[in-house]
């Protein structure tokens, strides 16, 4: 026995990684958890238990971030399941320029967010956005994209859906590719039409990218902040606030305690909707 | 290579690991004990200005160069010609640093603060904002400075925290107040109106005419507060305790119904229908383009709007006039005004001798003279003695006479620390019919209740 548990190499070898983990990830958390009961000024604080969480939960310029968070994270991740799932199908077949549009459907994500942002908020401007002068040739009066408080999540929305679709893209593509030709060729002697090539073949056996998009454009959605600022700043009013906005907004108002607890609660959040979801996935995937 | 090697290294590297890791706490620890150490602090200040008994009315034999963080949207001209005195008096050479303006500057500030790393000198507003940057802890005590007699007393009260003054004003002081172009209104026939019902009769024959009575630009959030926060003469001239009250958390917005009128007004321009149909989308740049031409009548700004419209279309700038925003009643029409932006001391930095020499040239009536040759003033300055030149915008000289009759108030955010982040917001919410003045009004007490609790004010 004490032989096979002999070690080779010393547990000092540890030390230096250890060090950086506990002062760089481990201490943070832990001092986190406890500066969100606090109002904090940076060089002095005040314990006030759980009152931040208390205003996060039931003032409405704070609380309008969950329900929007929530909606943004649902339609961008379906969005992009949807639509990277009908692209990856689309660039598997045999067309000549796959390779160039593959590319092009790529594209987009190699942008910066913020440059991305700027450019589409430019493009939705009411009267001289290229997309209403698009629609006002066709005879139709565009609303306006942004300074509409019930469209402008969505607008952002879309926006982020167009930048990341690729990347689902390019995982359903890695997916599709790695389905064995012999289910389709066993298809084909049945007598299956391409429908059910895809019904029956390459939708079930392509759940693990599809669970790997959901998860990631999910956690992504939760966690977005740069487009909305670079769109909007949240606004008009508070119509389009994250989380992830509206803790930054607090920390530019210098309430370091109660940002820290926004902090904790999207940290907490995630975790909470993160992990089932993915538990639930990765139980109905289909073993090839 | 043997395994000796290899050891070696692998023990460099890891010993290197170590050291940035311990080298990052260092540093903090550092920064912590210069923030709260006071007594080490004050000390290093009384032997500064020892040293500055010794060599003052000096020039420095080598140049000493100060570091100066501005915000981007601050005119430099009157600052430059400041610094070129100051270069040639004393030798210090000023050197410039640009930050973003807004809230994404307050969090440059107070990080550049927070980490130790703020700049000799550093210009901020006065007022609500500047009592949220620790000033004890940050900045040097000009209280009994001798240069501080030049000063006038309402701006100082904008800049002490417990009795102690900590900046000297960086500008001229300025107005919140509806500007207008006086062409269309002589081509339309109307008078400046004294009457919020007057205001609003002039704004009925402007949307008749084809023209925007009201300029709204609420892409830049911080433009839509104008109505609300420009209202508050209105508000003391009906409740004269409001300031106090609300900085004591005795009256709010949502029960005291002549601060809920700015809340309304703000509705009122909204629901008539007076603003550009992309209000939403429009930036200030465009505003004051619509309102130089002419296509837009009316616009809620401050008078630091005047050097840019004076530097974009300087053909058009004195068409541009000004007015008080109205009252209820036309015997009680007075102006708010707006405190400069002060120039504070870096009580950490390393020239803090240097640095009150600098100062001493600024708040001096040398200094506004250098100011106002290369700069024209948007107000009168907040030095004594200093005088306007004669070639002022016609709309700084419809500022005077609120001046001279004394009908004039600070505004609100200089006369209570007390002011919630996310005003900007709910001005667009009120500004753009998403919830009503009242409801806009209850969710901005919430708000002020955070800052009130994070400065710990009593009573709150």
């Amino acid at each position: 026995m004490m032989q096979l548990t002999k070690k080779i190499y010393s547990y000092k070898f540890l030390l230096p990684a250890g060090i950086i983990y506990f002062t760089f990830f481990l201490l943070p958390t832990v001092i986190s958890l406890f500066f969100s009961l606090t109002r904090w000024t940076l060089t002095d604080w005040e314990f006030i238990g759980l009152e931040n969480y208390e205003m996060f939960f039931t003032e409405s310029s704070l609380n309008i971030g969950f329900r929007n968070t929530l909606i943004y994270a649902v339609v961008t991740s379906g969005l992009k399941v949807i639509f990277g799932l009908l692209l990856g199908v689309f660039l598997c077949t045999e067309i000549k320029t796959k390779g160039f549009l593959r590319s092009m459907v790529f594209f987009p994500n190699l942008l910066s967010t913020i440059a991305v942002g700027v450019v589409f908020s430019s493009m939705m401007h009411p009267s001289r956005g290229i997309i209403n002068m698009g629609l006002k040739l066709l005879g139709v009066k565009g609303p306006d994209w942004l300074g509409n408080t019930n469209i402008a999540l969505f607008s952002v929305a879309l926006t982020d859906v167009w930048k990341g679709v690729g990347v689902a893209t390019v995982i359903y593509i890695a997916g599709i590719m790695s389905i064995p030709r012999q289910y389709y060729e066993a298809l084909s002697i049945d007598g299956g039409d391409s429908w059910d090539r895809f019904w029956n073949v390459t939708l079930p056996l392509c759940r693990p990218a599809m669970n790997s998009v959901i998860i990631l454009s999910f956690i992504g959605g939760l966690r977005t902040f740069d487009l909305v600022w670079a769109m909007t700043k949240g606004g008009p009013g508070f119509a389009t606030d994250l989380i992830a906005s509206i803790i930054y907004k607090q920390y530019q108002a210098g309430f370091y305690g109660l940002s820290t607890a926004g902090n904790v609660i999207l940290f907490l959040g995630v975790s909470i909707l993160a992990f089932p979801l993915y538990k639930y996935l990765s139980r109905s995937e289909v073993d090839l | 290579m043997n395994r000796k090697v290899l050891r070696i290294i692998a023990l460099v590297i890891c010993a290197m690991m170590v050291l940035v890791a311990f080298s990052g706490c260092n540093k903090s620890e550092e920064n912590k004990q210069a923030d709260s150490s006071e007594t080490t602090q004050s000390d290093s200040n009384t032997s500064g200005s020892e040293d500055k008994a010794e060599t003052k009315s000096e020039a420095y034999d080598e140049t000493v160069t100060l570091t100066f963080l501005i915000d981007n949207q601050a005119q430099l001209d009157g600052i430059n010609a400041v610094a070129d005195v100051i270069k040639e008096k004393y030798n210090i050479a000023t050197e410039i640093e640009l930050r973003p303006s807004g809230s994404e500057g307050d969090n440059l500030v107070k990080t550049r603060l927070a980490t130790g790393d703020m700049s000799d000198l550093c210009f901020y507003n006065s007022g609500s904002l500047f009592q949220a940057l620790n000033p004890e802890q940050n900045f040097v005590d000009l209280t009994n400075e001798p240069f501080m007699d030049n000063v006038i007393d309402s701006f100082k009260t904008c800049v002490s925290v417990n009795g102690k003054v900590y900046g000297i004003p960086g500008e001229a002081t300025m107005s919140g107040a509806w500007l207008y172009n006086k062409k269309v209104y002589e081509e339309l026939g109307l008078s400046v109106p004294k009457t919020w019902q007057e205001l609003l009769d002039n704004c009925e024959k402007i949307k008749a005419a084809g023209k925007t009575a009201v300029i709204g630009s609420y892409k830049d959030d911080w433009t839509s507060q104008l109505i609300l926060l420009a209202d508050y003469y209105n508000v003391q001239a009906e409740v004269p305790t409001f300031a106090d009250d609300y900085t004591a958390n005795k009256a709010k917005f949502a029960d005291t119904p002549a601060a809920l009128r700015g809340f309304e007004k703000l509705q009122e321009i909204y629901k008539k229908g007076y603003m550009n149909e992309d209000f939403l989308a429009t930036t200030y740049d465009i505003a004051l383009k619509m309102l130089a031409e002419g296509t837009g009548v009316h616009y809620p700004m401050l008078t630091f709007a005047f050097p840019v419209l004076q530097a974009n279309y300087p053909d058009k700038a004195s068409d541009i006039g000004l007015f008080a925003q109205p009252g209820d009643s036309a015997d009680k029409n007075g102006l708010t005004v707006w405190m400069p932006a002060g120039i504070y001391l870096n009580k950490n930095g390393s020239n803090v001798e240097a640095a009150l020499k600098w100062a001493s040239v600024f708040a001096s009536v040398e200094g506004t003279n250098a100011y106002a040759a290369k700069q024209k003033p948007n107000g009168p300055f907040a030095i004594k003695g200093a005088t306007l030149p004669d070639d002022v915008l016609p709309a700084v000289k419809d500022m005077l006479p609120y001046f001279e009759n004394g009908n004039n108030s600070p505004a609100l955010e200089f006369l209570s620390p007390v002011k919630g982040p996310n005003l900007p917001q709910i001005c667009v919410m009120a500004g753009s019919g998403a919830k009503t003045p009242l409801e806009c009004a209850q969710e901005y007490d919430k708000d002020v209740e955070k800052q009130a609790k994070q400065l710990g004010l009593a009573g709150w």
